[in-house]
Parts: structure tokens; sequence; C-alpha cells
């Protein structure tokens, strides 16, 4: 029993750092249709972008967390304004390639200059456990679980209480009768690319913090779990992703528990594959039907 | 005009048909491969840059160009009666098998090297060996470590493959010895790197060779940052000791967790992991009870003057301890240049039979041999971690 708890614990910390990297990819494309492919390494930026903060300026957590969320908010919009606005009516396979082009860029160029060697996160909170009937929590497991959660509500508060928010979910429905209204659309979509990116940069450092080693491909697979999160939750939607987040995390974890750890990635990608075939929309996705 | 161009082209080819042939001659009777000219000795780099194993591939590369450097500061390698200097030919491979290859095409075809250095890793080292066979140039890897790389099909040695390191089978067999004559341990898991060769392939070697029971045998792949459910699951198997090979960049996150989720038993692993980096991921403070196999130790240094001065020369120059890749490298280009010395030639074929009687070299890696397979003998050590410092050294024979 407390075998089973010490998993739960153990799937809810990777499944947090999952749900805050899919609501980037969620609010993206339901936003514009268009899969971020390059998400995953805003995370890695995030990561990089606490480590130097700490070690240079000594920064403490919470002034690293916020700064690096609004480091992953200005190259998210920076990534925006250069590659994806002057492909915004071209089809969408071309936004999807320069997305994976986008990544690549980003990997690559950080591994030339940083080299691709992994780094140890510096540590500036001390690690300890506590112990909870047998079953063992650390004070980062919980700083990480804590700050997942305020950080989705205050992301679902922004979209659902304000008016930028109500901008978000207009452009969302249909971009041009919003620009109609006089929504500015490109402001809007920027601001989304913000909110998005800002969760991944937080995730990066939270991820720093909890294992201490960062490297420049340390984007790659999370990023892509995260994508199939966000499809499992229903793409477009934010709970939806969240819950993708936890569930995915769950998964991956009970797979390493009874002994199939070698599975553990592929099984993420049958669920992926199940999901397209029996639900294409997901848990919370809104089934559109294409009128003609 | 016209017959004038075609006159052009009929002794043009002509011509070129004449130095393809003139070039088959010419190798037939010189015995073939490539021939060193000039006053340098062009020495390939197939190396690892970028890409997943870009991390150690950079640390085989300081390894190399120290290596160079020094001996061309010294005048150079003596080739019979003149001393020519070392021209390194750097190349990244990307740590992928298609690259490797044709960075081996280039290598031997346009820029004509005597010789190889690398690449890192099994797979790409095995992707290179059709391009120089084919041009019958010599390649020392400083870290392929599968046992079957330098063999052929029907179990003879590749001609123009060696290492610098052990084979798999050697080192995991030596850990489970380890296992459990000093450590006592009767209840291992296992839980090994299953996206490399080396990872599977020590895994494989060490099931084979240890007497207790293998209570758990889990994986994980290059790059997993998470281990905490896997670590779990050993938790209530009443285990001894885990095995764990693999590379210091994840192999470090499992004594992390571990240590935090409250696992004491020893942990077990091999050279890839033997970097200060380690101790650095996991915390000192976590670093307790570890032990690795390795040729090249911090502790062993103090008795092997070769060792004792490389890694005086890798702080000074890196500011930085010298991690075993950059070792190993440093190694594979000295095994060169006493083949090249004692065959009195800088021609690839000669490199070749040179580097396969390579007897007694003083190394930093120990006093290295080739056997007849084409894998080094040389002394193996195990060191033990203490909060992240080497505290003691087991020589094992």
């Amino acid at each position: 029993m407390q075998t089973f708890f010490q998993q739960i614990i153990n799937g809810l910390s990777l499944g947090s750092i999952y749900a805050l990297l899919a609501l980037g990819y969620t609010m993206v494309y339901g936003i514009i249709k268009l899969i971020n492919f390059a998400h995953g390494d805003i995370y890695m930026l995030g990561a990089f972008w606490g480590y130097y903060s700490i070690n240079a300026w000594h920064f403490n957590f919470i002034e690293a967390l916020l700064s690096s969320m609004v480091v992953g908010a200005i190259s998210g919009v920076i990534i925006e304004y250069f590659a994806y606005r002057p492909l915004r009516h071209s089809p969408r396979i071309t936004a999807l390639i320069t997305a994976i082009g986008v990544s690549f860029f980003l990997e690559n160029g950080m591994a030339y200059l940083f080299t691709s060697d992994t780094r140890s996160f510096p540590q500036v909170i001390q690690q300890h456990n506590y112990n909870i009937g047998g079953v063992l929590i650390s004070n980062i497991q919980i700083l990480i679980l804590v700050t997942a959660c305020i950080l989705m509500v205050l992301l679902q508060l922004i979209i659902k209480r304000t008016k930028m928010g109500k901008a978000m979910r207009a452009v969302s429905v249909d971009a041009d009768a919003a620009e109609l209204v006089g929504i500015n659309i490109n402001r809007t979509i920027s601001f989304t690319f913000a909110l998005g990116s800002s969760m991944a940069g937080a995730a990066g450092v939270l991820i720093g913090l909890y294992y201490n080693s960062i490297d420049p491909l340390m984007g790659m697979t999370p990023g892509i779990k995260a994508f199939v999160a966000a499809v499992l939750g229903g793409i477009g939607s934010v709970p939806g992703a969240s819950l993708g987040g936890f569930l995915i995390g769950m998964l991956e974890t009970l797979f390493q528990s009874i002994g199939l750890s070698a599975y553990k990635d592929a099984v993420v990608y049958v669920v992926l594959i199940i999901i397209l075939l029996i639900l294409p929309a997901g848990i919370f996705g809104k089934n559109v039907k294409e009128k003609v | 005009m016209k017959k004038s161009i075609k006159k052009f082209g009929y002794i043009m080819s002509i011509g070129v048909a004449m130095t393809v042939f003139a070039g088959c001659s010419a190798a037939k009777t010189t015995g073939q491969g490539n021939q060193a000219n000039g006053n340098t000795i062009k020495v390939g780099v197939n190396m690892e840059l970028s890409g997943a194993a870009g991390g150690y591939g950079n640390q085989q590369k300081q390894g190399i160009q120290m290596a160079a450097d020094e001996i061309n500061s010294q005048g150079g390698i003596k080739v019979g009666s003149k001393t020519e200097k070392i021209k390194l030919v750097i190349k990244d491979n990307k740590t992928s098998t298609n690259t490797s290859a044709s960075v081996a095409a280039q290598l031997v075809n346009n820029d004509k090297v005597s010789v190889i250095v690398g690449p890192a890793t099994t797979n790409d080292g095995t992707a290179q060996i059709p391009a120089t066979n084919k041009a019958k140039v010599p390649f020392v890897s400083p870290s392929a470590t599968d046992p079957d790389f330098t063999l052929q099909k029907n179990g003879k040695a590749q001609p123009y493959v060696f290492r610098a390191c052990y084979q798999n089978n050697f080192q995991g067999s030596t850990a489970a010895k380890f296992a459990a004559k000093t450590l006592k341990g009767k209840r291992v898991a296992i839980l090994a790197d299953n996206s490399t060769d080396y990872g599977t392939g020590l895994a494989k070697a060490f099931k084979n060779a240890f007497d207790g029971k293998i209570v758990a045998n889990q994986t994980f792949a290059e790059g997993d940052k998470d281990f905490n459910a896997v670590l779990t699951s050993f938790k209530n198997k009443k285990i001894d000791a885990i095995y764990a090979p693999g590379y210091y960049s994840e192999i470090g996150l499992i004594v992390k967790q571990a240590r935090q989720a409250g696992i004491n038993a020893p942990i077990i692993g091999s050279d890839g992991m033997a970097d200060p980096k380690l101790a650095q991921i996991a915390g000192n403070k976590n670093a307790n009870k570890v032990y690795y196999t390795t040729p090249f130790s911090t502790k062993a240094s103090a008795s092997n003057p070769v060792a004792k001065k490389f890694m005086a020369l890798y702080e000074k120059r890196y500011h930085a301890q010298a991690p075993t890749f950059s070792a190993l490298a440093y190694d594979s280009v000295y095994m060169i240049k006493d083949a090249i010395e004692r065959e009195k030639s800088a021609d690839s074929t000669k490199i070749a039979e040179g580097l396969a009687q390579i007897k007694g070299l003083k190394c930093v890696t120990g006093t290295t041999t080739i056997n007849k397979n084409h894998d080094p003998e040389k002394p193996i050590a195990i060191e033990q971690l203490t909060n992240g410092k080497v505290s003691n050294t087991y020589e094992s024979k």
C-alpha cells in the first residue's frame, strides 16, 4: 500500500510537468490551429535561464521562476513574430514544418553556444523528505505540484475573467468575425504565445530544481509527451490539457512500477494512436462537425 | 570546332582512364591503403561533437587535441629517420550512423588520412567500418565497447578496427564478481540504459557472470530524468545492490533519486560514470556507496607517471578534472604514435600492423597490450565514492 501511494506521488509530480507543458500546446492550437513543436524547447530555454540567473546573479527560487516565465514569454512572442506570423495565411502544413525547424534551430543553437554537456542545476532550495505514514514526499515535489496548480488556476482565470481572455476565446472561435468586432488579432495571438510559453519557462525551472540536470536536448521527449497529453485531454481545451498531463504522468509511472520500464515511452505513443482512433476529439474536446 | 571538342573528349577520357589504371597498379604494387606523403601525418577524427552523445564526443576531442599538441610541441612523431608533425582533420558525425559513414568516406577518400580516431559509440563506429575497410585505413575508437565491434562475422578480428576501451564482457563480469565477492551481494537489481549497446551489453554480461539472484531487470533510455517509479518498485524487493551500467548524466540522477527515496544499497556502475560530473548531478551527500569499474582512476594516477602528467596537463588547459573519455581519446593518439614509430612508416596499412602489435605501452589508462581480437588488455580498478569523492580503489585481476 505504501508503495502504491509512493507511486501516486511520483506520478503526480511527473504529471504536473507534462500538464504545464501541455497547456502551451493546447492554447496555441486552440487559437491558430498550429502545433507549436518548438514549445518543448522554450521549456529548455527556461531551464537554462534559471541556471544562469541563479549562478550569475544569485536569484532565489521565486525570482528565478518569475524571470524565467518572462524570458519564456518573450521568446515565445519572438518566435511567433518571426516564424509563424509571416505564414498566417499559408497552408497549415507549412506552419507545422516551420515549427519543427524552429525546434531544431533552438536545440542545435543552444548545443552550439553552450555545448551539449549535461549541467547540474544550482540547488537554491535544499531538498528534504517528509515521511507521511511511510510515504516519502520531498518539499520540491510539493513545490512543483503547488506551483503547477496555482499557475493552472491563474491561467483559467485569465482566459475566463479578463478582457484579453475573452478576445482569445473569440479569435479561437472565428478570427475574421473577431476582427470585425474590433479585436486586434495579432496582439491577441502574441498574448496567447506569451502566456503558453511562460508556463513552459516555469516548468523548465521546476524541472531543473527537481532533477538537478539540464541539457539542450531536454525539451525533446517531454515536449512530445506533453503534446500527447494535450491530444488526450482534447486539444484546444485548457482543463483537458491539465488532466491529460496528469494522466500521462500516471501511466508512465504505472508501467515502470510493474516492471515494464522498457515500454514506458511506447505506451504513451500507443495512447496517442488509440485516442486518435476512437476519441479523436479527446476527453474534453468538442466534436465540431465540418460544414461544407 | 565540333570535331576538336570531340577529339578533346577522347584525349580526356583516355587520360582519365589512364590515371584510374595508374592508381590501380600503383596500389597493387605498394600494398594499397593511404600512403603518407609530405611532412605531416594526417589523422582523421570522426567524432560525435553534437547530438545525443555530443557531451562525450567533445571530451574525447579535448583528449585528442591535447595529445596531438603535446606530440607536435616535442617535434612530432619519428617516422624512420625524420620527424613528422600530426595534422588533425576533425569532423562531426552528429551522433548519426548515416553521417558517420559519410564522414568516414570523406576522411579516407578526400582528405586521405592515414588513420582515424573515433567515433565514440559502437553504432557510429560500426557504420564507419565499410569505408575504412575499403580504403584500408585503420581506426581506433576510444570508447566503442560492444564485444563484437572489432570482430568479423567469422570471429576473426577486423584488420582495421581497434579500440582503447574494455569490451563489455570483461567489465560486466568484473562488476559481477565484485558484487558477489567483495560486497557479498545475493540479490541484485539491474537498471540499464537500453538506448545504447553499451548499457544493454554490460547488463547482459553482468547477468551471465553473477552468482546470486537478479530480482529485477529494468531499463531506461538516454535523456530520461525521472527514475522514481522504478526505484520505488525496487524498494520492497530486499536488494543488496543495484547494477546500473550507463553514462554519468543518467546514473547521476539515479544515484540522487535512489538516495532520496531512502534506498541505501550500493550502486555499481561502469566506466561511463567515471566522471566528476556524476557527483555534481547526484549531489555530494547522495554520492555514497557508489562503485564503478574503470581503467582510469584518479587515485591510480599517483602510481602511474603518465596519468599524473596527463591529469595536471588537462587541469591546466581546461580547468577541470580530467574525465575518462578524454583519457581514452588521449591514449588512442599515443597508441597510433607508438604504431607509427615501431613500423617506421605512416602508411595506413603499416599503422594497422603496428596497432595490432602494441605491447606493454604505458598509457594514462594503464599499461596496454592489444590482443588478437584487437581489444586492449590493461588492469581494471573499482573506485568507491563517499560523499562525492573517491575514497577507495579496489584492484581487480
